[in-house]
C-alpha cells in the first residue's frame, strides 16, 4: 500500500512572499524592492510634508517610513501591487507639477513650495485636481499607518499599551470623568 | 508551563486513534489518555509549541506590511494559524454565486465574494485553538431544543441536563471568566475566573443599551485571570490571535496536549494526514489509513476505536472517503444524512464614532484583547425579530477602545485634507473614539447546505475533496438586517454616530457560508438512526467504536461560539466510547 509521493514539489512556490508558515519572530522581507533611487526621494520629502517632526515627535524618514512604503508596493501581492501603480504614477505626477511651477523635482523644491503644492492638492473641487487627490490620500494613508505603528507612532498618537500588568486597572478616574462615568 | 515534547514514534497498536489535536481532538485525547487508554493523535499540519513560536510583544512594525492581511497570511502575519482558507495541494470546491461554476476556494473577504462557501483550515498541532477568539458561550435549555420552542430544525437528543456536567468539567481545565447573571438560557458557571473590568467605551454601551432594554454583561472568555497549574494569568497584553506562550489564553497547545502527554499514555504524530477509517470483517473500525507528510508514504495503524475530531467538514470527508463493499456511500451515510445540514454563524455589523470618547486622557485599553462586555440575546431582541421575520438568536459584542496601532490609522470625518502637524493632532484627538457593535447570530438549517464528495478532484495525496453547496434562508438574511437596526441604535444610544445607514436587505452583505469558521451539523446526532449520522453520545450509528468529537454533531447551530461545547461534548463522547469498549456495549477488535 506504500505509496512514495513528491511531497517537495508543493514546498517551493511563492517564493518571494511571506509564505504560509513564516518565523513570526523574525521579519524576514523576501521580495527585492521597486522603488528607485529618484522615487525614494519623493516619498521621504512627501512623507515627511505628510508627518515633519514637531512637539509630537520625529519626522517620518526619521522612523523607517520610506523605508516600510517601498516594502509595501514591492509586495507581490494583489493589493499591494494595486497601489504601487497608484502611487507610482502618483509620484510622476507630483513631481511633474513641481517641475511645472518651479522647473524642479519635488524632491529638489524647498519646503514652502513643497507644502503649497499639497495644498492644493488638498483644496478639493475641480476634476483636474481629483486624480492627484486620490493619490495623495492614498500615499498619506500609508504614510500615517507606517508612522503610527512605530513606538515614536505610538507616543504621537498616545497609545500607552502593550506593557504586562499584574492587573487590569480599567478607565482612570480622570477618563471615567471626561466620558460623563464618573 | 508543561512542556510539548511529542516524538514521531509508534506502537504497533492503540486502544484509540484520535485524528485532529484542536478543542475536539485534543480534549479527546486529553480525557482517553487520563482515564488509562493508549492513545495515538494524528494531526495533518507540523508540530507547533507557542512556548518558543508566540510573537509576545511584537509590534506591528516587527512585522512584514505593519502585519497586514495578505493572501499568504489571511489574518495577518501574526496570527496563529498555518493554512487558512487556502491549503496548497488540499483544494476544496465551491460555487460562483456570479459565474454558476464550480472553482477552488481562494482567498477573498468573506462579504465581498461571489463564492458560495470558504473553509478555514489550520495545519498545525492544536488546530484553530491557537488563534481562536476564545469565546465561550454555554449553550442554554432552549439551545437543545429548538424544534420544541419555535417548530424550525431539529431537537437535538440530548438536554442541557445531560450536557452540564461536562461543561463543568471543560470550564475547570479550559479556565473562563465570566460573571454570574442568572439568564434563563445562558447558564452560568461555578467556575468563573473573576472578568477584567470594562474598558470606558464599553461602559457607554451598557448604559445605552440599557435604555434600549438590553442588557449588557462581563463576557465569557477563555483567558484565565487567576493562576492554573502550569499556566500563568494574563498580563494584558499583547493580542491573543498570536497564540500565548504563558498559557492564560487557552489552546489546545499548551492547556489539553502537554497534560495528556504527562500521562505517558499519548504518542502524537505531526504532518500525518487521514485518508479513511478502515474496518474489519465484522464492520468495526480497526484503524486508520494515513499518509505521511514527512515520508510521503502511506501507513496504517490500528486501533480499537477512533474519534474523529479534525474539524465538521474535514471529518466527514475522512467519513465519506472510508468507503466499502457495506457501506458504498460513505461510512455514516446510511440514511442519507452525512455531509448534510451544514451550517455556520451569521455575522453582521455597524461602526461609528463616539464624540466623548475624544481627546480621552491617556491611558491603556489594551485588556485581554477581546471586548470585555457582550450583550447576550434579549427578550425584547427576541420580539421585534420574530415580528421582522427572523426566529432565532445572536449576540453582539462592542468594539473599540485604544488598541496597538496597525498599518492603517482612523484620521476622523477631515481625514481626507490631513497633512503635517494638524494630521498628528486630529490622529491623536479621535484615537480610540471609533467603536463597532458586531453579532454572531444562529441559523436554520437547511437542505441547501451540504458537503459531498467532488466527483473529479483530488488532493495531492490522491484523497478525494469536499464540494460545498449553500444557500442563506430568508431567516438569516432577516436576522442580519435586524443586527443592523439595532446595532445602529445600540451606537446612537451610547452617544455615538453611525459612519453608515443600517443597510436594507442584507442580501448583498451575508457573508460566504463557513467564513465565521463555525461549521457545524455535518455528522448531526439524532435519537434514531434514521435521522442523522451519530448517535446521542456522539458515536457513528453505522459504526458505534468511531466517534464524531467536533461540531459535526451539533443537531442545531446555536448563536454560542461552538468550542466549549465541542470540548464538553467530547469528554463525554470519549468516555462513553471507552467504557463501551471495555465493557462490550460497543463492539470492537480484541
Amino acid at each position: 500500500m506504500a505509496t512514495a509521493l513528491d511531497i517537495t514539489a508543493f514546498a517551493a512556490d511563492d517564493i518571494r512572499g511571506i509564505g504560509t508558515d513564516p518565523n513570526l519572530l523574525r521579519k524576514e522581507i523576501p521580495w527585492p524592492r521597486l522603488f528607485t533611487a529618484e522615487e525614494m526621494r519623493i516619498v521621504t520629502a512627501l512623507g515627511d510634508i505628510i508627518i515633519p517632526a514637531d512637539e509630537y515627535g520625529p519626522a517620518a524618514s526619521a522612523v523607517g517610513v520610506p523605508d516600510f512604503i517601498d516594502e509595501w508596493v514591492s509586495a507581490p501581492y494583489e493589493e499591494q501591487q494595486k497601489d504601487l501603480k497608484a502611487i507610482r504614477a502618483g509620484l510622476a505626477w507630483i513631481d511633474g507639477e513641481a517641475k511645472t511651477r518651479s522647473g524642479k523635482g519635488f524632491a529638489e523644491c524647498d519646503a514652502a513650495r513643497q507644502v503649497a503644492i499639497v495644498e492644493d492638492i488638498v483644496k478639493d473641487g475641480t476634476p483636474a485636481r481629483k486624480a492627484g487627490y486620490n493619490f495623495f490620500k492614498l500615499f498619506r494613508d500609508r504614510v500615517a499607518g507606517g508612522y503610527f505603528s512605530t513606538q515614536e507612532g505610538w507616543k504621537a498618537i498616545g497609545y500607552t499599551g502593550n506593557v504586562p500588568l499584574s492587573e487590569f486597572p480599567g478607565p482612570t478616574p480622570e477618563a471615567l470623568k471626561h466620558v460623563g462615568l464618573a | 508551563m508543561a512542556f510539548l515534547n511529542t516524538s514521531r514514534t509508534r506502537a504497533a497498536r492503540y486502544d484509540v486513534v484520535v485524528v485532529g489535536s484542536g478543542a475536539a481532538g485534543g480534549m479527546a485525547a486529553l480525557t482517553l489518555a487520563k482515564a488509562g487508554a493508549k492513545v495515538l493523535m494524528l494531526e495533518a499540519g507540523r508540530k507547533y509549541d507557542p512556548v518558543t513560536e508566540t510573537p509576545m510583544f511584537q509590534t506591528n512594525a516587527d512585522a512584514p506590511l505593519r502585519g497586514a492581511n495578505t493572501p499568504d497570511k489571511p489574518y495577518g502575519f501574526f496570527d496563529a494559524t498555518i493554512g487558512g482558507w487556502v491549503v496548497k495541494g488540499e483544494p476544496y470546491t465551491v460555487k460562483n454565486k456570479a459565474s454558476e461554476q464550480w472553482q477552488d476556494g481562494t482567498f477573498a473577504k468573506r462579504d465581498a465574494t461571489d463564492q458560495n462557501f470558504m473553509w478555514w483550515r489550520s495545519r498545525m498541532l492544536g488546530g484553530r485553538t491557537n488563534h481562536w477568539g476564545r469565546v465561550s458561550l454555554r449553550m442554554g435549555p432552549d439551545d437543545f431544543k429548538p424544534r420544541s420552542t419555535d417548530g424550525l430544525g431539529v431537537d437535538w437528543p440530548i438536554s442541557y441536563e445531560d450536557i452540564a456536567p461536562f461543561y463543568d468539567r471543560t470550564d475547570q481545565i479550559v479556565g473562563i471568566f465570566g460573571s454570574k447573571e442568572g439568564l434563563r438560557n445562558d447558564p452560568d458557571s461555578d467556575f468563573f475566573h473573576t472578568p477584567p473590568k470594562p474598558r470606558a467605551y464599553e461602559l457607554l454601551f451598557q448604559r445605552g443599551a440599557k435604555k434600549l432594554g438590553i442588557r449588557v454583561i462581563s463576557s465569557r472568555v477563555a483567558v484565565l485571570t487567576k493562576p492554573m497549574p502550569g499556566r500563568a494569568p494574563c498580563f494584558y497584553a499583547t493580542p491573543c490571535s498570536r497564540g500565548c506562550s504563558i498559557g492564560a489564553a487557552f489552546q489546545s497547545t499548551t492547556s489539553l496536549i502537554p497534560y495528556a502527554l504527562e500521562t505517558g499514555n499519548l504518542d502524537v504524530i505531526t504532518n500525518a494526514h487521514v485518508r479513511e477509517v478502515t474496518l474489519d470483517a465484522r464492520g468495526r473500525a480497526n484503524g486508520v489509513h494515513f499518509f505521511d507528510k514527512e515520508s510521503g508514504k502511506e501507513e496504517h495503524v490500528a486501533a480499537r476505536a477512533v474519534v474523529l475530531g479534525a474539524s465538521a467538514c474535514e471529518s466527514a470527508r475522512i467519513l465519506f472517503n472510508s468507503r466499502s463493499a457495506r457501506f458504498a456511500n460513505g461510512l455514516g451515510n446510511s440514511t442519507g444524512h452525512l455531509g448534510r445540514w451544514l451550517a455556520d454563524s451569521t455575522a453582521g455589523d455597524m461602526s461609528g464614532q463616539i464624540p466623548a470618547l475624544e481627546n480621552m486622557p491617556l491611558h491603556n485599553e489594551d485588556g485581554v484583547s477581546f471586548p470585555h462586555l457582550y450583550a447576550p440575546w434579549s427578550d425584547v431582541q427576541a420580539r421585534s425579530a420574530k415580528a421582522a421575520g427572523s426566529p432565532r438568536g445572536y449576540y453582539t459584542t462592542f468594539g473599540g477602545g485604544r488598541r496597538m496601532p496597525g498599518g492603517s490609522v482612523s484620521l476622523g470625518p477631515n481625514g481626507g485634507a490631513l497633512f503635517g502637524t494638524k494630521l498628528k493632532e486630529e490622529a491623536r484627538r479621535y484615537f480610540g473614539s471609533f467603536v463597532s457593535a458586531a453579532g454572531r447570530g444562529e441559523m436554520v438549517p437547511n437542505e441547501h447546505c451540504f458537503a459531498e464528495i467532488d466527483p473529479v478532484k483530488k488532493d495531492r495525496f490522491g484523497i478525494p475533496v469536499l464540494r460545498f453547496h449553500w444557500k442563506w434562508n430568508d431567516y438569516e438574511v432577516r436576522q442580519v438586517e435586524h443586527m443592523q437596526r439595532t446595532f445602529a441604535e445600540m451606537i446612537e444610544a451610547a452617544g455615538g454616530k453611525i459612519t453608515r445607514q443600517p443597510i436594507k436587505d442584507a442580501t448583498s452583505v451575508m457573508t460566504a457560508g463557513g467564513s465565521v469558521n463555525h461549521e457545524m451539523g455535518v455528522t448531526r446526532m439524532s435519537a434514531k438512526a434514521a435521522d442523522g449520522v451519530t448517535n446521542p453520545f456522539s458515536g457513528v450509528w453505522d459504526c458505534p467504536n468511531i466517534a464524531v468529537a467536533d461540531a459535526g454533531v451539533f443537531a442545531s447551530s446555536p448563536y454560542k461560539n461552538p468550542t466549549l461545547t465541542i470540548m464538553a461534548l467530547a469528554i463525554r463522547a470519549s468516555e462513553h466510547l471507552l467504557a463501551g469498549v471495555k465493557d462490550g456495549s460497543i463492539s470492537a477488535p480484541a
